[in-house]
């Protein structure tokens, strides 16, 4: 059976959702997701056309609050369980390596 | 002190309120019991007591352990993620302030597949759950150790989350009540989510009286999460004996060969019992059910890819990575940070939404969930319930089915349907199996929460199950 998902595009979206995958997970990967795909590819294979997408069960309108202010988290407090806090920021390394 | 252990909430509230019992002593007497936890259902526990204020409620005095996907200011919480150890968060859940408001207090936070992906808590960064009936196999997940704490005597209750059947599955599989209330019941702010449009909170008690009690407490609405609406009118004890003039429907598409036998057995016996009650069992259609499993994992890993984006090792958790640039940084921190199955799923949420697939899979699976959605409406124009057993098979062993994935998503066929419609479901205990507990399933319209706990009750009382050999 050729499989639903190969290995480019495994490492493909690997990269959209900023997962590093080491050669052995790309490989089970490669499998697994395949077998799960060539699963729940039933639905796309379902005439479904005119029926509405459900996005959520609860039918509600806009919900608005009254726009007052209130206190909101501290800053130190919100910085406390950053891993490297930093003058009242979040450090992250550069964005570009040799910066 | 054994004795004070084997009340149910409403025994132990009702002994407080009327001074028989002291909520200290009380209080103490459950600490020393998660202590002894030798089924690593706690990830964590109280170890200390002496600024306990008694808060007058209906929950005075009650100790509650609570799922590790729920915020406790300044208490660790990991959602069972090695990205999340050591995690302390600056604010509390809403669902944990509402039960200390009605004078409850947390016990402790108990282990669970992490960020709720799994069925049988097998998934957890710190270790699996073990099943009190039997330490060889798993609990059921996600709430394994909500579960199994309440089964085996080391919590009095608890409080879980239901995605697909987190609540419902392990309740069946420990022996013990787990209620997933319609979507909207409860508040959803400080509960770590997987999948936004389905997670809902609930509870795990040992018996049905006890899980009305809790849900009392916890529903309502919450500024914090513009979804949440309560229940109209509050809870109200059940006491319903029989079930006289209520029709009960049967899944004309559940395959009952593919149940185990004593699963079955169990499942037609309880039929037996809904008529001797009074009760009329009628065959209901619900066609689109079983694209249930393909629409759930589709949707729910979608959700999980985009709420997952958030751990990047900025703000809070573990960091990886450290010489890198930027993006090098945030992939080291989440190949680290989380295990098999969230990366599977983030993988699957992240392929289903990339561009090219996002319509047939993502679209479709939406559409399939109104279809689901419009079979149950059209079941409940002619009964008050949709019964099922909550799963096909009685717990199984560890390490058993952690090869196969897909194998694993699809026992969840019973449970995945109800929460796609966001309607409301119980499970409660229903015999035993070769010694195992199996559970029954009763599914109503939204918000029938009142109906449903007020039938279980009647039933409950029919089974009779006697959970005390797991407390032993």
């Amino acid at each position: 059976m050729p499989r639903m998902i190969d290995r480019d595009q495994v490492l493909h979206v690997a990269r959209l959702a900023r997962l590093k995958l080491s050669d052995e997970e790309v490989e089970r990967m490669t499998e697994e997701l395949s077998g799960i795909l060539a699963h729940v590819d039933r639905i796309s294979q379902m005439d479904l056309d005119g029926v509405e997408p459900t996005s959520h069960v609860v039918a509600l309108e806009n919900v608005l609050r009254a726009d007052v202010p209130r206190p909101s988290l501290p800053r130190e407090v919100a910085l406390e369980p950053a891993p490297e806090p930093v003058d009242g920021a979040f450090r992250v390394p550069s964005p570009q390596a040799d910066a | 002190m054994g004795g004070l252990l084997e009340l149910t909430v409403a025994q132990a509230a009702a002994k407080i309120a009327a001074g028989e019992v002291s909520a200290e002593e009380y209080f103490a007497a459950w600490m020393q019991a998660a202590a002894g936890d030798e089924l690593n259902a706690y990830l964590w526990s109280v170890e200390n007591h002496d600024d306990y204020q008694v808060v007058d409620g209906p929950l005075s005095g009650i100790p509650v352990a609570v799922k590790d996907i729920f915020c406790t200011e300044g208490s660790p919480t990991t959602a069972g993620s090695k990205i999340l150890a050591g995690y302390r968060p600056p604010y509390t859940a809403t669902a944990v302030e509402k039960l200390d408001a009605a004078g409850a207090r947390v016990l402790g936070k108990t282990n669970m597949d992490e960020f709720a992906m799994g069925s049988s808590n097998e998934n957890s960064a710190y270790g699996p759950v073990l099943n009190p009936w039997d330490r060889g196999r798993v609990p059921g997940g996600s709430s394994g150790g909500s579960a199994a704490a309440v089964a085996a005597g080391l919590a009095p209750c608890a409080i879980g989350t239901d995605t697909g059947g987190s609540i419902r599955q392990p309740a069946s599989l420990c022996g013990i009540v787990g209620l997933k209330p319609t979507y909207g019941s409860i508040s959803r702010y400080g509960m770590i989510a997987f999948a936004s449009s389905l997670d809902q909170c609930g509870p795990l008690t040992r018996d049905v009286t006890d899980a009305a009690l809790m849900l009392s407490a916890l529903q309502g609405r919450d500024p914090c999460d513009s979804t949440s609406v309560g229940i109209e009118g509050g809870i109200v004890a059940p006491s319903r004996e029989d079930l006289k003039g209520l029709r009960f429907g049967v899944p004309a598409e559940l395959a009952r060969d593919s149940f185990e036998s004593g699963v079955r057995e169990n499942f037609e016996a309880t039929l037996g019992r809904i008529e001797e009650l009074g009760g009329e069992i009628a065959e209901v259609a619900l066609p689109s059910a079983e694209h249930g499993i393909s629409a759930y994992y589709v949707l729910a890993p979608a959700e999980a890819s985009s709420n997952l984006a958030r751990y990047d090792g900025v703000r809070y958790g573990l960091r990886s990575g450290g010489d890198g640039d930027l993006i090098e940084m945030y992939e080291a921190t989440r190949a680290e940070g989380f295990g098999t199955e969230v990366k599977r799923r983030i993988m699957l949420g992240t392929y289903a939404l990339s561009s090219g697939y996002y319509e047939a899979y993502y679209g479709q699976a939406q559409k399939v969930r109104t279809r689901i959605a419009e079979d149950f409406a059209a079941a409940f124009a002619g009964v008050d319930f949709v019964v099922t057993p909550t799963s096909p098979s009685v717990a199984f062993g560890l390490g058993e089915k952690t090869a196969d994935p897909l194998a694993m998503y699809l026992n969840d066929y019973c449970t995945v349907p109800i929460p796609l419609a966001g309607l409301p479901a119980i499970s409660i205990p229903n015999g035993l199996a070769g010694g195992l507990p199996t559970g029954f399933q009763i599914a109503g319209p939204a918000f029938s929460e009142n109906r449903i706990l007020d039938t279980a009750h009647a039933l409950e009382q029919a089974i009779g199950f006697d959970g005390s050999k797991a407390r032993a």
